[in-house]
């Protein structure tokens, strides 16, 4: 008899995950846990200006200070060939400051101390010496004339420009354009925001003199890529660098690329001989790690009489602060963002994008999203929302209009959608929110001064990268990995290339190899996050784990039951042709009674194995998938806003999503549920600002606003089921969906609450008073001043 | 630096500590008393992952000094529950869902311990009040009050069992 997959928790079982354990008994072992003999700390003097010249850094009374052991400069760190380092995007990034200083809160100085009071004290007591240059904030500032010229260091460089970028037919859309019947166009801004998880980014550098080991514990989402790159930044040997990423507390991209402190303090631990921990306050974190977004939109769309889209057209401004370190594969000058649009039928399209340097911190980082994928279908689904409510169509039935109905599919800017079924998500999402009916409050409302409204956001986005042809990161293919190795008892241990920060791989992996190999998933450890005992892997970010560690880990299982197969065959006494396969066991196909479970091929396989097969049961995959994962995703919401207040309230918010198979219910739930609530803390009060000087506003989290349990709302959610047809278990990305999908779904349904007076956009985040000002000078309200030429 | 002396009650059992008077009770916490289960996160009162209990009461010991616990009573992550028993809280979150990577999770737990101990039978509305003092990034909250009302209704059953 088969194992019944869902009692030994296989594909579809909602597993209470086995990490909960540690983390409720406060057991969990996350970066600043550890405490290694004789370690020491680091802390980081930081620049309070964000354009100066550094004038003098005098480090003496630091020195003084009993228990400080080392100070580090960029004068000390150029001395090693470590006052830069390459960035994930081909730029390079100060590691501490030598020339000037390029936004506020970079790294200037370090100091080592017994511990981290000391430390700080020390890095009071040195004394810098700034002379302020004019800071730049914005994009508009950056092109102005007369601008100060921020990167003076890069050879060649003679403007504030950090890339140019482009794709799409433009020949062809011009002239579309030129012919079109209706043109609808529409500017807005996406906001810095900052991925903000609760526990900051660190480091412990161990250097041991004695063997020359360099062992690394950090908090990142790529513990790979990381030891690569250390290994050519510093010039260390690779297999003797071992980096440990342990329990992470929350990345959503934030711990992805290579900070400066983590440099330090490796330079800083080599050099005293000692580990040496680095924990950034939460400032540091918001004021010099990855933020994400800061995207000036201009969007255009040809439109037919019948509200067909013939044509789009996007230009798009990037700030990137004073460093190209964007983490995103490296064809993709603007991460994914020609994703944007993939769900529509448009027959062509062009999009331009060029990228700014200013004064403020580097990033750009792929904020729970595929890339910059988030600021994608944001714009998409604000300007299919403006489009709309231009022609005067139904905001759901254009949509239905120009949907993509044919799999697979090539977008107009030439990514290849895999599968979906669009209609019936968003029919399902509309039923759900009792879209008619709610029109109808909507008019009635609308007679008495009340305002409600309904958004709606629907998009695909490309989850999973790579495939290898086109994706790489620092020239590293994007792939990922597993290795599967069954015991004599038939327990197994699975290792993989990816890594958790509350995805709760430890859980849904072990579920994959139980829906391959009928093992119970109590019976598998997931190993992930250490460089000397996993394989090599690109890491947890852009939804790609399952995507591309869980088909590795299917692939692998697959190879052990093709070993098992033999196994079965020898301990049956029948060829191996004879038998067939049903969860956890292979059976004779013409007498079903006689079989073998895995658990006893796993036992054969070390105590009675046939003559000439190779004992052990155990095999790896790399896994390089053929495409893209494309999940889909109709996000419903419902408002109502106080008209003497402008302060909205949800109603009702309706998600469905379509992330193909699910492995575990429970997890893709929480997973929806968390990035929903990030999509309403973008759309509601999370972003980050700077005033004219560079200063950061938002610098802590008493003025950088998250959303708490009360004023959280409530999500219902709905699930429409298309298998992925390219994925070894059908399924697709799903980590992200929500945060890049739901932000539109708060901004169109406030916007169409107060369309009737005009209003066709409000900028991000859409506070009160933003909506106020909408609703009493009947206007646009725009979040930054237009660029020029726009 | 000058260290003073304070006798502290952690999480049941009396303990004499060396404190210096400007170390945070988040510090002393994790570094003296060597619990790591309190996490540091905002340093500024505002996030709520460093949460413990004050003689019962959830504070953030972030913005506390190790030396103002003299003569309290301090309860961690690590107290709750029984050696050999989770805290029914503890459970709920489990079966609910209620965390994902867990940094969060025992302020998120303390409060809502210290909650169902002044307040039963919490509404939906008082859980989302009482917690409002604690950020998660993970969850979107909505299984965190799942959590929490899975451990009251655990609770008042194991009430009714123990009067009948």
């Amino acid at each position: 008899m088969a194992v019944d997959e869902i009692s030994v928790g296989g594909l579809g079982a909602r597993v209470k995950r086995v990490e909960d354990d540690r983390f409720i008994r406060g057991k969990g072992n996350y970066t600043d846990d550890f405490k290694l003999p004789g370690m020491l700390h680091m802390e980081i003097l930081r620049s309070p200006y964000a354009h100066a010249r550094i004038v003098s850094v005098d480090t003496t009374k630091a020195w003084a200070i009993p228990g400080v052991h080392l100070v580090l400069t960029g004068e000390l760190m150029a001395q090693r060939n470590l006052a830069w380092m390459p960035t994930l995007s081909y730029d390079t990034q100060a590691v501490l400051a030598t020339d000037k200083v390029r936004f506020q809160g970079q790294e200037v100085a370090a100091v080592v101390a017994d511990d981290p009071y000391i430390a700080k004290d020390a890095c009071e007591a040195i004394e810098v010496v700034y002379d302020p240059l004019p800071a730049i904030v914005n994009p508009s500032q950056s092109l102005a004339e007369g601008a100060p010229l921020i990167r003076d260091d890069k050879d060649g460089q003679t403007d504030n420009i950090c890339y140019r970028w482009e794709v799409g037919d433009r020949a062809m859309t011009d002239r579309v354009f030129e012919r079109a019947e209706r043109v609808v166009k529409l500017d807005c801004f996406y906001p810095r925001s900052h991925p903000s998880p609760i526990e900051c980014c660190g480091s412990i550098a161990d250097f041991n003199p004695a063997t020359g080991k360099l062992t690394i514990y950090m908090t990142t989402q790529a513990p790979h890529i990381i030891r690569t790159a250390v290994a050519l930044v510093a010039e260390l040997p690779e297999h003797m660098i071992r980096i440990i990423a342990p329990d992470i507390g929350g990345g959503f991209g934030n711990k992805v690329p290579v900070y400066p402190g983590y440099v330090i303090s490796t330079l800083a631990s080599i050099l005293v001989g000692r580990p040496v921990k680095w924990i950034e306050d939460k400032t540091g974190n918001l004021i010099s790690t990855g933020f994400a977004r800061d995207m000036y939109f201009h969007g255009e769309l040809a439109i037919d009489h019948r509200g067909k889209i013939q044509g789009l057209r996007i230009d798009v401004d990037t700030d990137n602060g004073a460093f190209f370190s964007d983490a995103q594969p490296t064809k993709f000058k603007v991460g994914l963002l020609h994703s944007a649009f993939a769900c529509y039928d448009i027959p062509y399209g062009h999009l331009t994008s060029q990228g700014h340097y200013t004064n403020k911190a580097p990033g750009g980082v792929a904020y729970r999203c595929s890339f910059r994928v988030t600021e994608a279908m944001f714009f998409q689904e604000r300007l299919i929302a403006a489009a709309a409510q231009d022609i005067g169509m139904d905001p759901a039935e254009f949509r239905r209009i120009n949907f993509v109905r044919e799999f697979p599919w090539r977008t107009t800017y030439g990514m290849l959608l895999d599968s979906g079924d669009y209609d019936k998500c968003l029919t399902l999402a509309l039923e759900k929110l009792g879209y008619p009916e709610l029109r109808r409050q909507q008019a009635e409302a609308r007679k008495s001064g009340r305002y409600i409204g309904i958004g709606i956001s629907t998009m695909t986005e490309p989850l999973g990268a790579g495939n290898s042809r086109e994706f790489d990161i620092i020239g590293i293919k994007m792939f990922d990995s597993a290795e599967l190795r069954v015991h004599p008892s038939g327990k197994a241990v699975l290792k993989i290339g990816s890594k958790t920060q509350g995805q709760g791989h430890e859980t849904t992996f072990a579920q994959i190899v139980t829906h391959e190999l009928g093992i119970p998933s109590t019976d598998i450890l997931v190993h992930h996050g250490d460089t000397d005992n996993t394989p090599f892997g690109m890491g947890t970010y852009a939804s790609r784990s399952t995507p591309t560690a869980g088909a590795a880990t299917s692939m692998a299982s697959r190879k052990v039951r093709a070993k098992a197969r033999k196994l079965a065959a020898h301990l049956l006494e029948v060829a191996e042709d004879d038998l067939d396969w049903e969860l956890g066991r292979f059976y004779v196909r013409d007498a079903p009674q006689r079989g073998a479970t895995i658990q006893e091929c796993a036992l054969a396989a070390y105590t009675n194995m046939p003559d000439g097969l190779e004992p052990g049961l155990e095999n790896h995959a790399y896994y390089d998938p053929p495409n893209m994962t494309w999940p889909f995703a109709a996000y419903l919401c419902a408002v109502e806003i106080d008209p003497e207040t402008g302060v909205w309230e949800v109603l009702k918010f309706v998600a469905v999503d379509d992330c193909g198979v699910r492995i575990n219910p429970m997890i893709v739930e929480g997973q929806i549920m968390g990035g929903l609530a990030e999509a309403f803390a973008m759309s509601n009060m999370q972003f980050i600002t700077f005033d004219s000087s560079g200063n950061c506003i938002g610098a802590n989290y008493m003025d950088y606003l998250l959303p708490t349990a009360w004023e959280t709302p409530n999500w219902e959610l709905h699930e429409v089921v298309t298998p992925c047809p390219h994925h070894p278990i059908g399924a697709k990305g799903i980590g992200e969906c929500a945060c890049v999908g739901g932000p539109a779904a708060f901004v169109n349904a406030v916007v169409d609450a107060i369309s009737h007076l005009g209003v066709r956009n409000i900028d991000m985040p859409v506070f009160s008073g933003r909506v106020w000002e909408a609703i009493t000078q009947q206007r646009d309200v725009a979040g930054y001043p237009p660029l020029p030429g726009h | 630096m000058e260290v003073k002396q304070i006798t502290v009650t952690v999480n049941g059992e009396p303990r004499i500590v060396e404190v210096e008077p400007r170390i945070l009770c988040v510090h002393m916490i994790r570094e003296i008393l060597g619990l790591t289960g309190t996490h540091l996160g905002c340093d500024t009162t505002s996030c709520g992952a460093c949460t413990v209990l004050l003689d019962g009461v959830p504070v953030k010991s972030c913005t506390l000094f190790g030396v103002q616990t003299d003569g309290h009573e301090l309860t961690t992550v690590e107290g709750l529950g029984w050696p050999s028993e989770l805290h029914p809280v503890q459970e709920g979150f489990k079966e609910e869902h209620g965390l994902q990577c867990g940094f969060c999770t025992p302020g998120m737990m303390l409060t809502s311990a210290a909650l169902l101990e002044d307040n039963p039978d919490p509404s939906e509305e008082d859980i989302r009040w009482a917690i409002s003092g604690n950020l998660c990034r993970c969850t979107g909250y909505q299984n965190i009050i799942k959590s929490v009302q899975w451990a009251a209704k655990k609770m008042a059953a194991e009430r009714t069992a123990a009067t009948a």
